[in-house]
C-alpha cells in the first residue's frame, strides 16, 4: 500500500473530494418543500392567477403604486436631508446639540412608526391652529392644524422624522468610519471644517453609508403600506378598496405582493450600481457580476465541491 | 509696524528663522507631554528631531501647524503665530478662515501617508490647490504633473493610493504638501512605515528638497540621513530637548549620557 502511493508520480494523484451529507440531505428537503409549493401555487383555487392578471395593471392598482413610489420618494428625500443634520450635530463638539441629537435619535426611532403616524395624522387634538405672528409685523400667517394636514402630509411628517432616526445613525456611523488621519491631513493643507466634511470625510463616508441606505429605502418602501391605516390611497389601500368590494383578497393581495416585489428587484439594482461608484477607489475586478447576482437574488456563496 | 515686526522685537526673533518655539508646554490632561521646548529653525534649513518613543515629537510637529493647540510658551512660524493674533499682550485665537490661510502655507507629511483614499493620485494633488488657493483646475493640474514628475512618479497620476506601493504614497504625499508652496514642511517619521527597501526612494525625495532649500522639519529615526542632510539635530526625551547641535558632532562625541544611550541603540 504505501509502496504504491510512493510510486505514483505526483502529476497523478487523484484528489477525492469530501462528501457534505447534510448538503445534500437539505437540498433534497428543500426540492421537496418546493414542489408542495410550487403545486398549491398552481393548484388552489384560492389563489384565482386569472384574477391576479386582469387587476395587475387595474388604474387604481397602478395610481396606489404611484403614490406608494411617491411617499417613499418624498419620505426618504427628506430623512437623508434630516438624518445628515442630526448626525454632524451629534458629532460637534457642542454638548448641547449632540444632547439633542441623540434624544431625537432615542425618541424617534424608538417610538413605533405606526403610532407616530397615528399621532401626527390627529395632531389638531393637540395643536388647533399654528400661526406666526411677530411683533410689529403681526401675525404673518395662520393655519387650521385640519386643513393642512392631510393624510399625506401626515404620513411625510411622521415616517421622514422616523426614519430620520435610523439615517442619522448610518450617517454618525459612516462619518466615524472615515480615519482621522484623513480630516487632519486635509486641514494641514489649510481646508476649513466645511470643506473637509464636504471634500474628504462624506465621499469617503458614502461607501458606508450607502449600502445600509439601500436597505432603509427599501424597508421604508415597505413601511408606507402602514399609512393605509390614515387612509392614504397607497398600493395596499388600493387593493383594499377593490378586495373590500370584489372579495377576491388573496388574489389582489399577490398583485401588492408582486409590486413590492418589483420594486425592490430595481432598487437592489440600483443600489449595486451606486454603490460600485463609491467604491470605485479599490475595485477588484470580476467581484461585481457576482455581487449583482447576490444582492438581487440573495444568493450567497455556491456550494462548490472541497 | 506689522504684527510681524511686533513679535520680532517683542520675543527676539532672528531675521531668518522659520520656526521659533520658546517655553513651549503642551499636557494631555494631566499628562504633560512637552516641558518648555525651545527651538529654532532658521530658513532654508533642515531640522532633524529624534528621541525615544513617547517623548513628545509628534506632538511638537503638531503643534507648530496649530493641529494641537500649545498650553504655554511662544510658537512662532515665519515669525507669525498660527492659531492666535498677539493684541495688547493678549492672544486672541484666530477665525477658521485665517487659521487655514496660515495652516495652507506649513506642509505636512505623516507616518501613515494619509493621502484621501477616494481620490486618485493627481485628485490628491490639485484638491487644496484648487479648493483653498482657488487655483483653476488646468493650472492645478498642470502643476500636479510637474510635481509627480519630480517625485518620480510621472506615470502614476491615475493610480489610487491603494494601488500604489508605501513609498510610492509617500512620495505622493510630499508632492501633495509641495502643491501648497508651502514655505515649511514637518515631517512626521516619514519612512517609519515603510519596508526597508521602499526608505531609500522617498529619503532621496526629502535630499532633493533639502538641496533645493525647502526649510524642513523632521522627526525620523533615519539617523543616517539626519547626519547627511541635516543642519542641525535635536534630540527629545520626556518632553524637553536633552541635546541639540550638528548632526556629525552629535553623533560622534554626544555630550548628555541620555543621547549616548539612545544612540548607542539606534546606530
Ligand atoms: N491626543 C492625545 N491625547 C492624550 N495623550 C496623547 C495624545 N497624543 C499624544 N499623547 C501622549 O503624549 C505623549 C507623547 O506622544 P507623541 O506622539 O508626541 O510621542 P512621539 O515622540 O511622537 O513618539 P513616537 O516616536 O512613538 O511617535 C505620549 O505619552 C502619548 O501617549
Ligand atoms: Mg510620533
Amino acid at each position: 500500500m504505501s509502496r504504491a502511493e510512493t510510486q505514483t508520480p505526483v502529476e497523478d494523484l487523484v484528489v477525492v473530494p469530501i462528501r457534505h451529507y447534510g448538503l445534500w440531505i437539505g437540498t433534497a428537503i428543500t426540492l421537496v418543500l418546493f414542489y408542495i409549493v410550487a403545486k398549491a401555487l398552481a393548484t388552489n383555487p384560492a389563489f384565482d392567477w386569472p384574477t391576479v392578471g386582469k387587476y395587475l395593471f387595474h388604474p387604481s392598482i397602478m395610481r396606489g403604486l404611484g403614490q406608494t413610489l411617491l411617499l417613499t420618494v418624498i419620505i426618504m428625500t427628506l430623512s437623508v436631508i434630516i438624518g445628515a443634520i442630526v448626525a454632524i450635530m451629534r458629532l460637534s463638539p457642542s454638548k448641547i446639540l449632540n444632547a439633542f441629537a441623540g434624544a431625537y435619535v432615542w425618541f424617534f426611532r424608538g417610538a413605533p412608526a405606526l403610532i407616530q403616524l397615528i399621532f401626527w395624522f390627529n395632531l389638531s387634538l393637540v395643536v388647533r391652529e399654528i400661526s406666526l405672528t411677530l411683533p410689529f409685523l403681526g401675525t404673518l400667517f395662520s393655519l387650521r392644524t385640519n386643513d393642512f394636514m392631510t393624510p399625506f402630509v401626515a404620513a411625510v411628517i411622521a415616517l421622514s422624522l422616523h426614519e430620520a432616526g435610523y439615517m442619522a445613525e448610518i450617517v454618525r456611523a459612516g462619518i466615524k468610519s472615515v480615519p482621522g488621519g484623513q480630516a487632519e491631513a486635509a486641514g494641514s493643507l489649510g481646508m476649513n471644517r466645511r470643506l473637509v466634511l464636504r471634500r474628504i470625510t462624506l465621499p469617503q463616508a458614502m461607501r458606508f453609508i450607502v449600502p445600509p441606505t439601500g436597505n432603509e429605502t427599501i424597508n421604508l418602501l415597505k413601511t408606507t403600506s402602514l399609512v393605509t391605516i390614515i387612509a392614504v390611497d397607497d398600493l395596499l389601500y388600493a387593493a383594499q378598496s377593490i378586495y373590500a368590494r370584489t372579495f377576491e383578497t388573496i388574489p389582489l393581495l399577490i398583485v401588492v405582493a408582486f409590486w413590492y416585489l418589483f420594486v425592490v428587484t430595481i432598487l437592489s439594482i440600483g443600489q449595486h450600481y451606486i454603490e460600485q461608484y463609491y467604491g470605485r477607489s479599490d475595485q477588484q475586478q470580476g467581484v461585481s457580476k457576482r455581487r449583482l447576482m447576490q444582492r438581487v437574488f440573495g444568493i450567497g456563496r455556491m456550494a462548490r465541491p472541497a | 509696524m506689522n504684527s510681524k515686526a511686533i513679535n520680532q522685537v517683542r520675543f527676539g526673533v532672528p531675521d531668518d528663522s522659520m520656526v521659533f518655539a520658546r517655553g513651549v508646554r503642551k499636557s494631555f490632561g494631566t499628562l504633560e507631554v512637552l516641558k518648555s521646548i525651545d527651538i529654532d529653525v532658521p530658513k532654508a534649513s533642515v531640522a532633524c528631531i529624534i528621541g525615544p518613543s513617547g517623548s513628545g515629537k509628534s506632538t511638537f510637529l503638531r503643534c507648530i501647524n496649530h493641529l494641537e493647540e500649545v498650553n504655554g510658551g511662544v510658537l512662532l512660524v515665519d515669525g507669525e503665530f498660527v492659531g492666535y493674533d498677539l493684541r495688547d499682550g493678549k492672544l486672541y485665537e484666530v477665525k477658521d478662515s485665517l487659521l487655514c490661510r496660515r495652516r495652507a502655507d506649513i506642509g505636512m507629511v505623516f507616518q501613515s501617508f494619509n493621502l484621501f483614499s477616494h481620490m486618485t493620485a493627481l485628485e490628491n494633488l490639485i484638491e487644496a490647490p484648487m479648493m483653498v488657493k482657488g487655483l483653476s483646475r488646468r493650472e492645478a493640474t498642470e502643476k500636479a504633473h510637474v510635481l509627480l514628475e519630480r517625485v518620480g512618479l510621472g506615470g502614476k497620476a491615475d493610480n489610487y493610493p491603494r494601488q500604489l506601493s508605501g513609498g510610492q504614497q509617500q512620495r505622493v504625499a510630499i508632492a501633495r504638501a509641495l502643491a501648497m508652496n508651502p514655505k515649511v514642511l514637518l515631517f512626521d517619521e516619514p519612512t517609519s512605515a515603510l519596508d526597508p527597501e521602499l526608505v531609500g526612494e522617498v529619503l532621496q525625495v526629502m535630499r532633493d528638497l533639502a538641496e533645493s532649500g525647502m526649510t524642513m522639519v523632521v522627526v525620523t529615526h533615519e539617523i543616517g540621513f539626519a547626519r547627511e542632510v541635516g543642519d542641525q539635530l535635536i534630540f527629545m526625551d520626556q518632553g524637553v530637548v536633552v541635546e541639540r547641535g550638528t548632526p556629525r558632532e552629535m553623533i560622534a562625541n554626544p555630550q548628555s549620557p541620555r543621547t549616548q544611550e539612545f544612540l548607542s541603540r539606534v546606530l
